[in-house]
């Protein structure tokens, strides 16, 4: 295989990684705990924005330019998109389920919106430009390139999964599922509902803003048309497809999607005149929205069901297995 | 202040406030917030578009505007066609996706997001057909005629102001004094017990969709009369029809015009006060402003 090629598979799978990162962050928010967030577009692209600031060196006519490193840019991201997250999640879980929905849908828009018109801060449409990239001074070897950051991203979707993991089997996490199948049950117990689905949306907010973070490192520019409702259509297709509930179907969802994804763009450029290619992609909308569909009716569960987890307590004492 | 703000407020709030109306009735009947009901405002428009050009060019001067109007009797029937089918579509995304949830007695949030997945699809086949270039119902140019107190309007827009008040007031005379808004108002509150007393669950669900996806269509052809005709163009609501829908309280018709109103009139005030490109932020602001300081609404029964 030529260096092109590998150099060009590095690159997709770090992006599909990315995404496989926001979907982590969904399936806690949706798998473990049933909230319903429309605005995925906007905990990304605040992550991306803050780091972006936080990061980039001074420039003219904006804020920010702190010029500050990498990690620093990664946190702050993580930290403002959880903050986002809290707020919303404070404002609507203490009332209805659908009100987080189209909350989360006004959060978006409203992003946007900051992003294009509050040119001081974000750069207005143009955004912002020279975002430090990690490991910059390998960019002239693309190979070597794009094979750090895959082994960056990768440890970062890693040791995302092992965290997620750990506290899916922690009591935390079993209080969360008990309280998406049961709220009244688990009330009865003690359990507040209301500050358990708080914390667990801040928690998926913080990583979509990590993930947010990344990709704009890793691309190195950002710009609002990024962060546009079909991101959200996107992941919410990579959580179904691979199986909302299961950390491991979250992140084998987004590879497909993405891998289908690039695949159908390619094919749109290569067979569609140029004139007719925006038409073509509008198609593939089409497809994404009715896959969703259909995926809901048919396969609800996904590709990967969800794991059945019983604390180890209760395991040890062989419990009768309950059909789920 | 300029007094052009009013009517500018109340041509929008109308129109928000139609396809409120539709959103309402399907959140507290089907008992969800549909996402998809944008595109049947944008569909709506498309399909009197194109009913409009046809009958236009079967049947010479259906076209020529009626003074003082910009538009023709073709519109008219084109319209009146629109809404039918704007209807059909929405019973066949019924029968297709929410029916099933419904049999399955699925939680309510699959609902959401089957409906969010059908708004993407509708959306982009829109584009797909149409591409992303606006489209007019006509190219006559309309002056503003003064009204007195500083303000204008041209005879389109006061057009759509009254036809708004004709369909609200016939919507709400259907639903408070006719045997099938009596069953509606019954599956409001109960489905079960509603269909146990002989209420045809059913038919009241089909007329909660016809009835949403004309008002709908009404909405989008105003719209494309007195802007323009986009695939974008029932999403880009989709956020003011919420914060009218919450902001007059979930269920109720008049709470729904009157959140249009209020959201239409807060647009026309953001634009002038603070600056056109952020008009579309203040949907979002009576939203969060509606679920701090009264979660039900200002019709709205206590949950």
């Amino acid at each position: 295989m030529s260096p092109e090629f590998l150099a060009y598979g590095a690159f997709f799978l770090t992006m599909a990684l990315t995404y496989a990162i926001i979907c982590l962050g969904l399936n806690v928010q949706w798998g473990q705990t049933g909230l319903f967030n429309v605005g995925i577009a906007a905990f990304v692209a605040i992550g991306a924005y803050a780091s972006a600031i936080l990061t980039t060196p001074d420039a003219a006519g904006r804020i920010g330019g702190f010029g500050l490193p990498i990690a620093v840019g990664w946190v702050g991201g993580a930290a403002l998109s959880a903050l986002l997250a809290f707020l919303v999640g404070w404002l609507t879980i203490r009332l209805r389920a659908d009100y987080l929905a189209i909350t989360t849908f006004g959060v978006s828009v409203s992003v946007q919106l900051v992003a294009l018109n509050l040119v001081g801060l974000t750069g207005g449409p143009f955004g912002i430009t020279f975002i430090p990239r990690p490991f910059g001074d390998l960019a002239g070897n693309a190979l070597a390139f794009g094979l750090a950051n895959l082994a960056l991203v990768a440890a970062v979707v890693l040791v995302t999964y092992l965290i997620l993991e750990r506290l899916v089997r922690s009591p935390w996490g079993r209080v969360l599922r008990a309280i998406r199948e049961d709220e009244i049950a688990a009330q009865a117990l003690g359990k507040s509902p209301k500050w358990l689905r708080i914390q667990a949306f801040t928690l998926g907010g913080a990583i979509m803003g990590l993930a947010g973070a990344i990709q704009a490192h890793f691309i190195g520019f950002i710009a609002p048309e990024n962060y546009l409702p079909m991101i959200t259509f996107q992941v919410w297709a990579m959580l179904i497809v691979g199986g909302s509930g299961n950390n491991r179907g979250a992140i084998l969802g987004a590879i497909l999607v993405w891998a289908l994804w690039a695949l159908s763009g390619q094919l749109i450029e290569a067979t569609f005149p140029a004139g007719s290619q925006a038409r073509a992609a509008s198609l593939r909308l089409v497809l994404i929205g009715v896959a969703l569909c259909a995926i809901l009716l048919v396969r609800p569960q996904g590709i990967l069901r969800e794991v059945r987890t019983l604390s180890r307590h209760a395991l040890g004492r062989k419990q009768p297995e309950v059909s789920s | 202040m300029n007094p052009q703000v009013v009517i500018d407020g109340l041509i929008a709030g109308s129109m928000i406030g139609l396809g409120a109306i539709g959103l309402t009735l399907v959140y507290s009947i089907l008992r969800f917030p549909n996402f998809a009901h944008g595109e049947m405002i944008a569909w709506g428009a498309y399909f009197a578009m194109s009913l409009s050009a046809l009958i236009g060019a079967v049947i010479g001067g259906a076209g020529a505007p009626i003074a003082p109007f910009s538009f023709g009797w073709g519109l008219v029937l084109a319209t009146i066609i629109a809404m039918g089918l704007t209807a059909l579509l929405a019973l066949a995304v019924d029968a297709v996706l929410f029916r099933i949830f419904r049999k399955r007695q699925s939680v309510m949030i699959i609902i959401v997001m089957a409906s969010f997945g059908a708004s993407m699809a509708l959306r982009s086949l829109l584009e797909f057909i149409y591409t992303s270039r606006p489209g007019y119902f006509t190219r006559e140019l309309q002056i503003a005629m003064p009204l007195g107190g500083g303000m204008r309007a041209t005879p389109d827009q006061l057009f759509a102001l009254g036809l708004t008040a004709l369909l609200v007031v016939f919507v709400h005379l259907l639903l408070t004094r006719t045997p099938t808004g009596r069953a509606m108002r019954a599956v409001s509150e109960n489905p079960s017990l509603s269909g146990l007393f002989g209420v045809d669950v059913d038919k009241v669900i089909r007329t909660v969709w016809i009835l949403g996806a004309a008002l709908a269509c009404a909405a989008g052809v105003m719209s494309g009369l007195l802007v323009q005709i986009r695939p974008y163009m029932g999403f880009d609501l989709l956020l003011p029809l919420f914060a009218a829908a919450i902001l007059g309280g979930i269920g109720s018709v008049p709470g729904a015009i009157v959140g249009g109103l209020i959201v239409g009139l807060g647009e026309a005030l953001a634009v002038q006060f603070v600056g056109a490109q952020w008009r579309a932020g203040v949907a979002f602001a009576i939203l969060v402003a509606i679920l701090l300081v009264r979660p039900t609404g200002l019709f709205g029964r206590q949950a």
